[in-house]
């Protein structure tokens, strides 16, 4: 069997936080025990409440922290063991905020060939073409070659951040929350961009979002986060179709109100997200969970597998013994 | 493919970036009369050997004290008078210029260098390496300016060079306090984390994406510091630990003036008012420069 290519084992990450001046310092379980498989060609929605852990996972995957315990596999080896710009070459991010992920001194052009500098691929007149053709493919006029970001529009900046991901022809891209940061009009060119994209190119995907509508619309598989663990997972159709953890449920719940896509919207879960720092014991969303049982307060649910779906919780542990 | 391409039209109507940036250095008076005195005074100081009227060493014993030409005793010979060694005082002051202007410049260059490194180092990697450099920073700021270069300079005497590099030595503190707040903060945007997940160097994201946005602020502190650096030379000299006799330095000036200032006041006036128009300017230039690098007067 090939390894997949990309695979998160066991992972672990936490944050020591200082509460304030002379308080002792806490450690925040920012992902815990996640492991998950992206397969070459899918697109992996990863969703999942604002502090769950969702760009923690991201950074890890591109190399930019390292995590505690666990590995991180790119077609089964280490990525703590390969040479960073081997890496770079074979996964790019595209960030949320378009506004903080371009460098406000470079021009268009220079942000889009950096990658092309620092692998030393081509000379100058060759990397420029390079770079004309990736705007051309990514829908940036190229008079905007010479324009610096400021004088560009959310969307067309994403594109920008897209274009140089894509510039060194990588197999994957982790998108962290791509269009949360633009209109809405613009967030489906965006979105459509990146499926074009995927087609042409045979990317592959990590869709991280807060908005189920985007993961629906982009993803084959689809992974929900609560409190730095992987509460379920299951392809797209499943779990949009019949999701069986009650959080799954809720936030599909969510999304059937009037106002879809503006961030991720009233769960009616009534309590708020609880405080990362001081997790509730068993199952970390037992004290917001409606069908919660005497025995989720004291014992953390296991995971189950079936036909590639996973799900952690007492109430599918008894369904399925 | 089915992306639109973007005309751009709500940018047509908007004049070029440069065109808003010069209307806006333009219209900054502060800035613009900063700027013109020092273009003059650099000027002056470049072009002294051509623009003073005598050699700023040659003595002239029988014409000591000549006051200025406004003055009923003054004449055309000596446009500024002589000091006390009858040595024309306009050329003096032309190559004193020289003087003040590569004072601040090198001391507000060294310093530059010193404390950017330090605060790029701190704010970029943290940790150890923040607290090592928060150590060294608190360690300078404990030392007093004044007495320490007054102890260097004592002990090694005072040549230009070694004033320069004192002032170098002492005055990087702010350098690299503001450079370790802006550089953590430019750190942990996402355009630093994209350039490392390109693969860029350490070096390279350091020198090439943050330091260009941090260099705003650096430019203001080096005007206060060469300010500051041209003040400190003047007082050194003054109390005679500065550069020595018979360099044409301003602050010299003034200390050898001190005995005639009451029959012959122009002797320190005049030096002293070329020190404070210098120092006026840079605060001027400095000012400026803050204004119009404030985020909120961009477009
Ligand atoms: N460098 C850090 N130091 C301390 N705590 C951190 C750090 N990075 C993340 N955290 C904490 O880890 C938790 C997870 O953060 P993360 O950014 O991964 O969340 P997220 O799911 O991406 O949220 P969002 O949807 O708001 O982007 C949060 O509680 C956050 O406060
Ligand atoms: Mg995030």
């Amino acid at each position: 069997m090939t390894p997949p290519l990309l695979e998160m084992r066991d992972v672990t990450r936490s944050f020591e936080v200082s509460a304030g001046l002379l308080r002792r310092r806490r450690t925040l379980r920012a992902v815990n025990g996640v492991s998950l498989r992206l397969e070459k060609g899918e697109v992996l929605g990863l969703v999942g409440e604002s502090g769950c852990g969702k760009s923690t996972i991201a950074k890890m995957l591109l190399g930019l922290l390292p995590p505690q315990s666990g590995a991180i596999l790119l077609e089964g080896r280490s990525l703590a063991a390969l040479d960073r710009k081997a890496v770079a070459r074979r996964i790019q991010p595209v960030f949320q905020d378009p506004y903080s992920s371009l460098n406000p001194r470079k021009t268009v052009g220079a942000i889009i060939a950096l990658p092309l500098r620092v692998h030393g691929i081509g000379d100058r007149r060759e990397r420029r073409a390079r770079v004309f053709a990736m705007m051309d493919r990514v829908g940036l006029a190229p008079r905007l070659h010479a324009s610096f970001p400021s004088q560009l529009s959310g969307g067309q900046r994403q594109r920008v951040a897209i274009a140089r991901a894509l510039i060194t022809a990588p197999e994957i891209l982790i998108c962290d929350e791509p269009t949360s940061a633009l209109d809405v009009s613009v967030q489906s060119q965006i979105l459509n961009l990146l499926q074009d994209l995927r087609r042409e190119l045979g990317l592959t995907y990590l869709l991280i979002s807060h908005n189920l509508a985007v993961v629906e619309h982009m993803a084959t598989r689809v992974a929900v986060m609560y409190l730095g663990r992987i509460v379920e997972e299951a392809a797209s159709e499943t779990l949009f179709g019949r999701p069986r953890h009650p959080y799954t449920e809720a936030l599909l719940a969510s999304v059937l109100t009037p106002e879809p896509g503006l961030g991720l919207p009233d769960t009616g879960l009534g309590a708020a997200f609880p405080n990362p720092l001081e997790p509730p014991s068993g199952c970390a969303f037992h004290p917001r969970c409606p069908k919660a049982m005497p025995l989720c307060r004291g014992t953390p649910p296991p995971a189950r597998s079936k036909d590639g779906a996973r799900v952690e919780c007492h109430l599918c542990a008894a369904a399925v013994p | 493919m089915t992306v639109e391409t973007f005309s751009g039209a709500e940018r047509i109507l908007e004049p070029s970036a440069g065109a808003l940036l010069r209307r806006r250095v333009f219209g900054h008076a502060g800035f613009m009369i900063g700027a013109a005195i020092i273009l003059a005074i650099l000027a002056a100081a470049l072009l002294a050997p051509w623009l003073a009227p005598h050699d700023p060493y040659a003595q002239d014993l029988t014409r000591r004290l000549v006051p200025p030409v406004w003055d009923a005793k003054g004449s055309w010979l000596d446009p500024l008078g002589t000091d006390q060694l009858g040595r024309d005082y306009l050329s003096r002051l032309l190559f004193g210029a020289r003087i003040s202007l590569l004072i601040g410049f090198s001391a507000a260059l060294i310093s530059g260098l010193i404390g950017t490194g330090l605060g790029l180092c701190a704010g970029y990697f943290g940790g150890r390496v923040d607290m090592v450099a928060s150590f060294v920073v608190t360690t300078r700021l404990a030392m007093p300016v004044v007495l320490v270069a007054l102890a260097v300079v004592a002990l090694a005497g005072g040549s230009l060079h070694i004033v320069v590099a004192v002032l170098g030595l002492l005055l990087w503190d702010r350098f690299a306090v503001v450079t370790r707040a802006a550089t953590h903060q430019v750190r942990q945007l996402d355009y630093v984390a994209a350039a490392r997940a390109t693969g860029c160097s350490t070096a390279r994201i350091i020198l090439a994406e943050i330091l260009p946005n941090i260099m705003n602020a650096l430019i203001v502190i080096a005007t206060i510091e060469m300010a500051n650096a041209i003040l400190l030379d003047a007082a050194l000299s003054f109390l005679g630990l500065g550069v020595q006799p018979p360099l044409p330095d301003w602050g010299l000036m003034v200390a050898e003036g001190k005995e005639y200032m009451f029959f012959s006041p122009w002797v320190i006036a005049i030096p002293g008012l070329a020190l404070f128009t210098l120092v006026l300017a840079i605060n001027l230039v400095g000012d400026g420069l803050r204004d119009l690098a404030a985020p909120e007067n961009r477009n």
